[in-house]
């Protein structure tokens, strides 16, 4: 099964609990698809093992071909191409690699060419598969080294996956968690912890993707969430308190289960919990 | 000579419009004869990126060889300078009074986008 871990708000405690869950599953693959700030290595330590680059399509232009009909401009959803007589320009940074222009292109005088948007590595820790990715300082568009990365761990065919998101709701997010049996949403009792919890909810949902969540630093703040979820019908999988104990052990690198391991019990409960629910749906 | 003026509004008595890649309307203006026609924008003005490189396509195919306009994006730049047209920023008041200030060579010529993308 394929488990993803999203939330609204950064700073909920996504890669906290990936990591355990990664750790109480045994052997499985965490995929780190927070391109922009990776950081499940920081915990893991693995041994990376690979390096590879990842490109996004864009256009190349022989002008030589070029008739200037101006259709490759027509189609261009995101207006990254300019044609001025019987010449075109190409701004690289507006493509998405959609391949529409080199369709469109009659005399065939645009090809497919490469543009470097980041490096994925991936390797061991411990029994882990580990997958990460760094964007290239300066690029905006991360949607398209999630899915090459996604694309790469697939590669193992594995029969458990864990992907730890980036937080929020737009098109990284909906990248990064498409295509999961589950979703598990991180989240803190506060009012922010509420508003974007709603936002994700409603994102999964829109996706199609079963949700429970896992609250932590419970026991700050109030209800809300345990409000919120009752409500909505969303299980709560998990309550992770709120500890110096733990953040104490974050800052040092120390993974949850290293700082409480009596919280070992409830994430495999959290692991059941999905296993039984999506056999049973 | 075409002259192409960012406008707020479809006629001479228009304020320029400040920003070009969304201007409301552009105003080509032949220098020669006074002759004028509003030409609008509005496939530009919700654009979510690149309204000043297609603004700029536009700009190019009326045959217009002058922009004036108040500023004007590094893509709307590279795009208008490839099809040859000069930029002239800075332009405020009325559509009338920034072709008047051109034809008394009151404008200095753009050397570059005076303004970051998404202004």
């Amino acid at each position: 099964m394929h488990i993803a871990i999203a939330s609204g708000k950064g700073g909920t405690g996504k890669t906290t609990v990936a990591v355990a869950l990664a750790r109480v599953m045994g052997s499985c693959v965490l995929v780190d698809c927070d391109v922009e700030a990776p950081n499940a290595h920081l915990f893991l330590n693995p041994d990376v093992q690979n390096t590879q680059d990842a490109y996004v399509m864009i256009p190349e232009v022989d002008d030589g071909k070029c008739t200037g009909c101006g259709e490759c401009s027509r189609v261009c959803q995101f207006n990254a191409l300019a044609v001025l007589g019987k010449s075109v320009l190409v701004f690289n940074e507006l493509c998405h690699g959609c391949g529409g222009c080199v369709l469109a292109c009659e005399p065939k005088a645009i090809t497919e060419g490469g543009r470097l948007i980041g490096t994925m590595q991936w390797g061991k820790a411990g029994n882990l598969d580990f997958y990460d990715a760094k964007l290239r300082i300066g690029e905006p568009m991360s949607p398209p080294l999630i899915k090459a990365l996604k694309r790469q761990a697939e590669c193992l065919e594995a029969k458990n996956t864990i992907l730890d998101c980036p937080p929020g709701t737009t098109c990284p997010m909906v990248e990064a968690v498409g295509g999961a049996d589950y979703c598990i949403l991180v989240t803190e009792p506060t009012p922010f912890g509420l508003h974007d919890l709603n936002m994700a909810y409603q994102a999964v949902q829109q996706m199609d993707i079963p949700a429970g969540v896992i609250l932590n630093r419970a026991g700050m703040g109030d209800d809300c969430i345990q409000e919120y979820c009752k409500a909505n019908g969303i299980p709560i999988l998990l309550e992770i308190p709120h500890s110096r104990e733990i953040a104490e052990g974050y800052a040092a690198g120390k993974d949850i289960l290293s700082s409480m391991p009596s919280l070992e019990d409830g994430f495999k409960k959290v692991i059941n919990t999905i296993s039984e629910g999506l056999n049973n749906g | 000579m075409l002259i192409c003026i960012s406008s707020q509004g479809p006629d001479l008595d228009s304020q320029v419009d400040p920003r070009f890649g969304r201007a409301a309307q552009f105003i080509i203006v032949d220098t020669e004869t006074g002759e004028a026609k509003a030409v609008d924008n509005n496939q530009n003005l919700q654009a979510a990126q690149g309204a000043g490189i297609q603004a700029g396509m536009t700009v190019a195919n009326t045959g217009a060889k002058a922009l004036l306009t108040g500023h004007c994006g590094p893509k709307a730049y590279v795009t208008l300078n490839k099809a040859g047209i000069e930029v002239y920023t800075g332009c405020n008041g009325t559509v009338a009074q920034a072709i008047e200030d051109f034809k008394a060579g009151k404008l200095q010529k753009a050397a570059g986008a005076d303004v970051e993308g998404h202004w």
